[in-house]
């Protein structure tokens, strides 16, 4: 972990409402492992007093490349930034996905929207190939295809309205997949999406005895363990719960660790 | 012209620099050492510890609004003997002073707390946290009933030896009064001020953001009261005290100094940049080189009204 003033090598629309942002980042970017994020101090975003979590979709020569989609004042300020510009990061933070997979495990990634950026970097340093299920409400909420494909990964595509894929949540040809190959392949999941989507991918992990690895979206604050924003309820090894802090701890957890029973239930 | 001397003594403590970082925006040390140089702050206020392990409130737990970031944590923390085991070995190894901020939901356990980490070593002094907005079951009472307030610093102050440093609350009608009990009941400095009470809402909901309903703002927003906090509250006391409250830059701090305190702390800013108390220290010495002043102490309470 540590502070870095890096530049903008190159910001420009990535389609349906998402912006790449490249940048030269010599110090943090040979650091970065798959699931990790970086806390971004987003350039002239005045009266503003936390720094932004982006997810990590490409660190290579030097350079990470952020995949995001403008949706709030933060990122909608983002987007206009230039290439030239100064921006200061503080990163990795975060645990990210374990990569010691077995030689004889299937990993099977599984992705809501966005989630596809943040699992792409695991599917490119993962020694072996696997599968991709992803998932969003229509066609332009599903991206990267193509880069995974590139990597040799088989894409698996549901989207609510059916414009692309199958018509459903991910969640069914997931299931479809996972009832063709679960006595031949030994599956590992590892997901980043909404709450419900890794509830749901996780549920089927513990029922099937496999190992679901999930990426837990909290909002933010400081991003380096300070704060106890993020905070995440665990299971205790005695039936009780303990707080862990998505930034720190996380962001991924074993889906037998979560204790999944919403944001704002009493503490 | 010879550098400036921005080092201080502050209720007996030496510090490199007047600019400490502020409790519950450091954590325990750990969190920002890769990347703050801890012996260069001019002191650590690790987060409030109780007597025992807190939960703290439940999620969400922090909502940011403009110029400010209003919070809920409620005290989440470690308990006494979870803080010197995990925390102050490490914070030992640093040549800063440390101040841990203390609370507890009865005057019994600010007193347990107080006893407990004074028999320890390698801590400068003890803040006491009797105004933070987030706790329901007495702490917040003890800040804003002067009675109470006056019970909570005589029975710390009765079982430590270490200088102890109320935290006065921002929402009481004469924060003087507040500052005179303190200071005839034996602390040796004073924290202006916390978080001030506060609540953000949803519209689309109509539910609160936060799941505690109100938590407390700080930052930017609030930089303006705590500065008028200061400088009433300098005029009640001989005792130093330390300004905290939206401090960003060196010329926010500055106001502090002005207004009477003696010291600041940076707490907000921290999240944003986690250098800006090193930063602010150096934009210190640069005024007081351009002001011709040679040290800060000077500058402590010389607003011209």
């Amino acid at each position: 972990m540590q502070l870095e003033t890096v530049s903008i090598i190159e910001h420009r629309d990535y389609g349906a409402g998402y912006r790449l942002l490249r940048l030269a980042a010599p110090q943090i970017a040979p650091q970065v492992r798959p699931g990790q994020f970086v806390h971004v101090r987003i350039p002239r975003l005045e009266a503003s007093v936390l720094r932004r979590p982006f997810s990590v979709f490409k660190a290579e020569n030097g350079e990470l490349t952020l995949l995001y989609k403008s949706v709030g004042h933060g990122t909608s300020v983002l987007a206009v930034a230039a290439p030239g510009e100064i921006v200061s990061l503080i990163g990795p933070l975060g645990n990210g996905f374990p990569l010691d997979l077995p030689a004889d495990r299937t990993p099977v990634l599984v992705a809501g929207g966005y989630g596809m950026a943040a699992l792409y970097l695991l599917a490119r340093r993962l020694p072996q190939k696997g599968v991709v299920f992803a998932g969003g409400r229509s066609t332009q909420d599903v991206l990267c295809v193509e880069d995974f494909e590139a990597l040799g990964w088989k894409v698996h595509i549901a989207t609510q309205d059916g414009s692309r894929g199958v018509r459903g949540l991910v969640t069914g040809p997931f299931d479809a997949w996972l009832a063709e190959h679960r006595t031949n392949l030994a599956p590992e999941f590892f997901a980043c999406g909404p709450n419900a989507m890794l509830q749901e991918i996780g549920a089927r992990a513990i029922a099937g005895g496999w190992r679901a690895w999930l990426s837990v979206d909290r909002h933010m604050g400081c991003g380096v363990g300070a704060c106890l924003t993020c905070v995440v309820k665990l299971q205790d090894t005695d039936g009780t719960w303990f707080w862990a802090r998505s930034c720190k701890e996380g962001p991924v957890f074993e889906a037998r660790q979560i204790r999944w029973n919403g944001e704002d239930d009493e503490a | 012209m010879t550098t400036p001397d921005i080092s201080i003594k502050l209720a007996g403590i030496p510090m490199k620099n007047p600019v400490m970082v502020a409790s519950g925006t450091f954590g325990y040390g750990p969190e920002y050492a890769p990347l703050v140089d801890l012996a260069k702050l001019g002191a650590l206020v690790v987060k409030g510890i109780s007597p025992e392990p807190w939960r703290g409130n439940p999620t969400p737990r922090t909502v940011e609004v403009a110029s400010g970031l209003i919070n809920a944590i409620g005290l989440q923390n470690p308990g006494a003997e979870g803080f010197l085991r995990d925390y102050l070995p490490f914070l030992r190894k640093f040549d800063v002073p440390v101040i841990v901020n203390i609370w507890g939901r009865t005057i019994e356990g600010y007193a347990a707390v107080a006893a407990r980490l004074s028999q320890a070593e390698g801590i400068a002094a003890l803040e006491l946290n009797v105004s933070c907005p987030n706790i329901k079951e007495g702490s917040k009472s003890f800040g804003s009933n002067a009675d109470m307030f006056k019970r909570v610093v005589a029975a710390t102050r009765a079982v430590t030896k270490l200088p102890l440093i109320p935290k006065l609350a921002p929402d009481v009608f004469r924060i003087g009064e507040f500052a005179r009990i303190a200071e005839a009941e034996g602390a040796d400095a004073l924290a202006i001020t916390n978080s001030v009470p506060a609540m953000a809402i949803d519209i689309e909901t109509r539910r609160p953001k936060l799941a505690n309903v109100t938590g407390g703002l700080s930052g930017p927003a609030i930089r303006p009261i705590a500065v008028r906090l200061v400088w009433e509250a300098a005029k009640a006391v001989k005792i130093p005290i330390i300004g905290i409250g939206g401090i960003y830059s060196a010329a926010d701090a500055l106001e502090f100094f002005i207004a009477g305190a003696s010291a600041v702390a940076v707490g907000t800013a921290n999240f944003l940049e986690p250098t800006t108390a090193l930063t602010v220290a150096d934009g210190l010495r640069d005024y007081l080189a351009r002001h011709k002043l040679g040290s800060i102490h000077e500058l402590v309470g010389t607003l011209a009204c």
